[in-house]
């Protein structure tokens, strides 16, 4: 079913902060409609990892390369490349002075240009599809988590992104709210979109991952598909981090 | 014994609200208040009736001085020395002087036209009968016909700014200081957290040098060695080396206010404008600033008031600004030993003007608040 086009290359790359080696010789390649989430222990650059793919995070060797696009340091790539993968936070981040429409066509309005009335038009198509369009005129500060992170999904959305990332979207949840913002996740890896999630929801990762990418202190460990990953880790380093979460 | 009502049959009871009774006499009405806020305790109680009688000292006397034994009508000679009663005519005499210095009769129209649209609009934005940001808009195009009707020129008569005075030249002062230096505080705020090494020391080495000296050396430097390092040929007048003088500290001030609210905004913020494609300055004019200017909003008007009283020191470099129009007045031949109603009706006017903006500002916060 995946077809071979290539969307994220990491090739090499390695990135400090000050002298903490933080990634170390890093290598990815993500095709496109690929699926792919990534755990591991805290601290042990999955964050970062994923922040470097929109350049949130600068690296400092090797080459990647997001949709036939090279990250250096030319502005214009990296705003290009960043309103064509869209990103959802731990936090959510939403506009807390925007209402709930205004951060959806922000960046359309703003980044691209778009119409105000077109880009209301796709907010409110987006906020069907994460199931709150009756929440359009509310600030964000009036929504439950579980109401905001599905906001953050459909702001991101709104971009018409090739690739979304999501960082541990659902760790600030309470319990009861997870589901909701998985299943909206769900639903948009079964409509083909390529994405990347940091994420300890092994359930979901069964579900919707091709691949399940394990790292820890800096390193891509281990990856393979989700069946084997879980049923047949090959490190011991692995098998621990699955045996504590699990 | 009651039997329990039973519910079975056709003998349903029906609910009958008892009626109220009347609230305790010692807690509502005059006695009420009294009691909870004057005389709860024999301390309380004591310290009522000090205040009574220091109030009883000092009312009356008060009272006759300013209104009853006032003397409001008549000439230089209605107020004969010695007399007991505040001279209002004296402020009435000088009421031009005092709110426009020596600015031609003949032209009078024009700072009245100014001022009345002044005051229209001070209304309007303590009122909000219009939409923020039209407001803003209008508080930024004003000062252009404000100096035109002024100044004149371009078919006006013109008048010399040695001629300009009073509360005009104070609030003139004021509001231009606060409408340059706050964008320019803003200016100077964001450069300071600037990732540009140079961009970072210029800010920083106009702010911190600015806010380590008083006020009244700006004003000295302004108005008397600015003069000496300008380019020959290049003749700035007094007046607009002191209003310069004014943005340059108040700037100073704006932008450590303005970064204290660029403080409460989290990284989160940024990283999410910009994974959306948004620039730095589309994201700092839409996403950060409204939001950092909104949580210092009363320090801002805190300022806005500082800055108007601090208007009164310009009087030092020889400008006659309403402070200093009082002063004169009160030294006029014609008139001596009214010090004390020049003073009176001063403290009186800066503490309406004073009052208004910082109620002003606590009715912001309050909005704030609730949403
Ligand atoms: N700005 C920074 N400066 C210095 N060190 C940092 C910075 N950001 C992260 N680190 C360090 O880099 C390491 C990796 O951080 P990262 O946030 O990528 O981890 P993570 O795998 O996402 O962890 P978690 O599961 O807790 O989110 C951590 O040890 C962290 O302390
Ligand atoms: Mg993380």
């Amino acid at each position: 079913m995946i077809s071979q086009d290539i969307m994220i290359q990491m090739i090499d790359v390695n990135k400090w902060y000050g002298n903490f080696h933080v990634l170390k010789e890093i290598n990815l390649t993500v095709h496109k409609g690929e699926r792919i989430v990534i755990c591991g222990p805290s601290g042990s650059g999955k964050s970062t990892l994923i922040r470097c793919i929109n350049r949130l995070e600068e690296h400092q060797e090797g080459r990647i390369i997001v949709d036939g696009i090279e990250l250096t340091k030319n502005l214009k790539n990296i705003e290009k490349i960043r309103s064509e993968v869209g990103m959802v936070f731990q936090s959510f981040n939403l506009f807390p002075h925007l209402t709930i429409l205004q951060n959806l066509t922000f960046a359309p309005i703003w980044a691209r240009r778009m119409p105000r009335a077109e880009a209301e038009k796709i907010a409110t198509k987006h906020l069907e599809r994460v199931r709150i369009p009756e929440q359009a005129d509310k600030f964000p500060g009036q929504l439950s988590g579980g109401q905001q992170q599905r906001v953050a999904i459909a702001r991101a959305l709104c971009m018409n992104p090739k690739i979304m990332l999501f960082d541990e979207p659902t760790s600030a949840l309470d319990p009861e709210m997870i589901k909701e913002v998985l299943d909206v996740m769900i639903e948009l890896a079964n409509e083909g979109i390529t994405m990347i999630c940091v994420s300890h929801e092994m359930g979901f990762a069964k579900t919707v991952a091709n691949r399940v990418i394990f790292m820890d202190g800096g390193e891509i460990v281990e990856e393979n598909e989700p069946n084997e990953f879980f049923n047949n880790p090959r490190w011991d380093r692995t098998q621990l981090f699955l045996s504590q979460i699990l | 014994m009651n039997t329990p009502p039973s519910w079975s049959g056709s003998s349903l009871l029906v609910f009958k609200p008892r009626p109220s009774l009347p609230a305790p006499r010692q807690t509502v009405g005059i006695i009420g208040w009294l009691r909870t806020n004057l005389f709860n305790g024999w301390f309380n109680s004591l310290l009522t009736v000090i205040a009574l009688g220091l109030l009883w000292q000092t009312v009356p006397p008060l009272l006759s001085w300013a209104i009853f034994d006032a003397v409001w009508t008549g000439g230089s000679d209605a107020c004969p020395p010695g007399y007991e009663g505040a001279c209002w005519v004296f402020i009435f005499n000088k009421f031009r002087v005092l709110m426009v210095g020596l600015y031609p009769g003949d032209l009078l129209w024009r700072p009245m036209l100014a001022g009345g649209i002044f005051v229209t609009l001070a209304a309007v934005t303590v009122l909000r009968l219009m939409n923020p940001g039209k407001l803003i808009a209008l508080w930024f195009l004003l000062p252009l016909p404000f100096y035109w009707l002024i100044a004149g020129g371009l078919g006006l008569t013109a008048v010399d700014q040695s001629l300009w005075g009073g509360l005009m030249l104070s609030l003139g002062l004021a509001t231009i200081g606060v409408l340059i230096s706050l964008p320019l505080g803003i200016l100077l705020a964001l450069g300071r957290r600037s990732n540009v090494a140079i961009v970072k020391s210029i800010c920083v080495g106009i702010i911190e040098p600015v806010r380590g000296v008083p006020l009244i050396t700006i004003l000295f430097m302004a108005s008397v060695m600015m003069p000496l390092f300008l380019p020959v040929g290049l003749n700035i007048n007094n007046l607009l080396r002191v209003q310069i003088g004014i943005i340059l500290f108040s700037a100073a001030y704006m932008a450590e206010v303005v970064r204290g609210g660029l403080q409460a905004i989290s990284l989160g913020q940024y990283d999410a404008a910009k994974s959306l494609g948004l620039n730095y300055w589309k994201t700092t004019a839409l996403i950060v600033l409204p939001q950092a200017l909104r949580h210092v909003i009363p320090s801002l008007i805190g300022r806005c008031i500082a800055l108007f009283k601090d208007t009164s020191l310009v009087i030092i470099v020889g400008l006659l600004d309403f402070l200093g129009m009082v002063k004169a007045s009160a030294q006029d031949p014609e008139w001596l030993g009214h010090d004390t109603e020049a003073y009176v009706f001063c403290a009186l006017v800066f503490w309406i003007i004073c009052f208004s903006m910082s109620r002003y500002g606590r009715s912001l916060e309050r909005q704030k608040e609730e949403e």
